[in-house]
């Protein structure tokens, strides 16, 4: 089952500006993500891409523009509040839990879904026990849709690195998000690994979750995505399919250099 | 059947804390029989003793909610035990005859144990409320000056609190109901309007407060709460983004703590009848710290043995000491040394000046010896072996098939 792309964008980034005192380090981007797609960012390191991340998430909120989720304004909302209206993400430099187990990591994010108050806590009522086994059966099943089962009471930090990225998925996916934001899934991967990570990527959309994934390696989205954004020194420098975005002389520039 | 099997597999048959609690609980049973048998039916100390000792074990099993579960660093939780205390004071004496109210009130103890803990709640969250924004070291400095700020207001508010000299004569606690038998010398008797007066009734209470206690901080830990507080201690960052929401989480762990302290303070108030704040130093909340730390952060049967064992070196090995050394002298026939001659003032007072130097000594050993506490939390033992990371440590058992 593929979610077709609605008209109605799921995101908007509308000329978001992040300046960090002197150094803009997003300037005046603007594009949508559409619904059910899997959309790609990319651009040479230091080109502005977790910046924009953080700016959607809330963590550091944009300088000025704004962003605009399934209709709605976000900018400026601190992060528990993006993730409770459906944005999810994953982090560059992986930011597991690292003492909870993986299953905790995926009961964690499940976090702004639940119900239970203090007094539920406190004494364990009845909804509060129902709610907890529901939270772990499903947070059970996001480990083996990950692929991770087997390492379901393990320390997060001890799992091996491959599977600590699919930890960050599963633990986001928990969220249950309508966005999902990679920040360079596949970083660190082999070829196999990647393309493994990328049926993944596929399986998402195939729950009608839309994908915003930030990549480093150009080759990498060319195989998954429909619509690339490139990002260089802050500004959008190409906006298109695979084709369009390979074939762009700006592009090449970015990533190779200028030809004398 | 299904869901009984998996929480068999899954929870307390491999749980070390399983048998940590069982063996409390069976300490804490036969402690007053033992105290007895073995002084001859003269145990009324010892069980006084061990009461007393319960208000410390409140008092970090709270801290550890703020320190263990949620990572904060509070350097001034006898702030809010001070504040517990005081409030039993007020409600429960003839106290307010001499302020400028001008009447006594007398609350039954029952009701102001739970103002007490609202009332120490309410302090913590209007400290905690612009402190818990900023990282940790912020809010460990902060309540440091809270910690020394409110027993000063208490000593220099004299008009209210009667400074230096403190409340005394509070109201002795009540409970509705009781159960007379031989263990307090009477026949047996169920009385009304029973006078919490006899060690032992001090004691039975403070057990079955403490019982309560673990088992509602326990459930907390277990719950979606429990699980946001560490995630919050491993990263902030990380948490908010997957929903939690920081600033309330952390704010709800320090209020909590508060509560705990201010019951703490209550109980400790009533069974002491007089409050001072001498009694709330910065000292108390060291030695909360170190109960928590040396026993095992993060984990209660850790701490409630932390709290125990820091409590029995502090107030019965420490001052007992002099008399040791003085005793172990003269029966190794040094018994020249028990006076004083020239510089040295005799063996008994030599000790007594060296307590706190062997105290520290005892702590560095511990902590150099097992840092991670006596029962320390699974998370703290990983901790502390960072860089030795195995990929087979599981926490409980992988073969499990979780599904059922």
């Amino acid at each position: 089952m593929t979610v077709q792309p609605a008209a109605e964008p799921i995101l908007r980034i509308d000329h978001v500006t992040k300046r960090f005192g002197g150094l803009v380090a997003v300037d005046d981007v603007t594009f949508d993500v559409k619904r059910g797609e899997i959309f790609a960012l990319i651009g040479p390191n230091g080109a502005g891409k977790t910046t924009l991340f953080n700016g959607i998430t809330g963590i550091f909120p944009p300088t000025t523009g704004r962003v605009v989720f399934q209709g709605g304004e976000i900018t400026g909302s601190p992060p528990h509040r993006v993730a409770a209206l459906g944005i999810a993400r994953t982090f560059q430099n992986i930011r597991l839990f690292e003492y909870m187990s993986s299953l905790d990591n995926v009961r964690l994010g499940q976090h702004c879904r639940m119900h239970a108050k203090l007094w539920d806590s406190l004494f364990k009522t009845p909804a509060e026990r129902a709610e907890e086994k529901r939270v772990t059966d499903n947070a059970i099943e996001l480990l083996k849709f990950v692929g991770i089962e087997k390492y379901t009471h393990v320390y997060a930090r001890n799992l091996p690195y491959g599977s600590q990225r699919r930890l960050e998925i599963a633990r986001a996916l928990a969220t249950n998000p309508a966005l999902l934001l990679l920040d360079e899934p596949a970083a660190g991967f082999t070829p196999q690994e990647k393309v493994e990570l990328m049926s993944l990527v596929h399986k998402i959309i195939e729950r009608g979750i839309t994908v915003f994934l930030i990549e480093h390696d150009m080759k990498v989205v060319m195989g998954v995505s429909r619509r690339i954004v490139v990002l260089d020194h802050g500004e959008k420098i190409a906006e298109g399919t695979p084709e369009q975005v390979r074939n762009d002389q700006r592009v090449i520039e970015a990533y190779l250099g200028k030809q004398h | 059947m299904t869901s009984l099997r998996q929480f068999w597999q899954s929870g307390p048959r491999r749980d070390p804390n399983t048998v940590a609690y069982i063996v409390l609980l069976v300490v804490a049973i036969s402690f007053p029989i033992l105290a007895t048998v073995a002084t001859g039916g003269q145990g009324e100390v010892m069980i006084n003793v061990a009461a007393d000792a319960g208000v410390y074990v409140l008092l970090a099993v709270g801290l550890n909610v703020v320190i263990g579960f949620a990572g904060l660093l509070d350097l001034g939780y006898a702030a809010f035990f001070a504040v517990g205390a005081y409030t039993y004071a007020f409600l429960a004496s003839d106290h307010g005859r001499v302020t400028p109210l001008g009447e006594p009130i007398h609350l039954p103890f029952w009701i102001v144990l739970f103002i007490a803990m609202f009332v120490a709640a309410s302090f913590g969250v209007i400290l905690g409320a612009p402190t818990l924004r900023l990282r940790g070291d912020y809010l460990a400095i902060v309540t440091l000056g809270f910690g020394e700020i409110v027993p000063r207001i208490f000593k220099n508010a004299s008009v209210w609190t009667s400074g230096v000299n403190g409340i005394s004569a509070l109201d002795i606690p009540a409970l509705p109901l009781w159960l007379q038998g031989p263990w307090s010398g009477d026949p047996f008797a169920i009385v009304p309007d029973f006078k919490i007066i006899s060690p032992l009734a001090y004691y039975v209470i403070m057990v079955l407060l403490l019982i309560i206690s673990v088992v509602l901080v326990r459930n907390l830990h277990r719950s979606r709460l429990g699980r946001a507080w560490m995630a919050v201690r491993e990263d902030e960052v990380a948490a908010a983004a997957m929903g939690v929401n920081t600033v309330a989480v952390k704010l709800l762990a320090f209020s909590i703590g508060a509560a705990f302290s201010g019951f703490a303070g209550t109980f400790y108030a009533a069974k002491l009848s007089l409050v001072s704040s001498e009694n709330f130093g910065f000292s108390v909340s060291i030695t909360i710290i170190v109960m928590i730390v040396l026993g095992g952060m993060g984990n209660i049967p850790g701490v409630i043995t932390g709290a125990l064992l820091i409590y029995g070196v502090i107030f019965i090995l420490l001052p007992q000491m002099p008399e040791y050394a003085t005793g172990f002298a003269n029966s190794v026939g040094l018994s020249g040394l028990t006076h004083p001659s020239g510089d040295f003032p005799g063996i008994g007072e030599f000790i007594s000046r060296l307590k706190f130097l062997i105290f520290g000594f005892i702590l560095v050993v511990v902590m150099l010896v097992r840092p991670q506490g006596l029962l320390p939390s699974r998370q703290r033992e990983q901790e502390l072996q960072k860089g030795i990371a195995h990929e087979d440590t599981v926490i409980e058992d992988v073969t499990a098939e979780v599904g059922g």
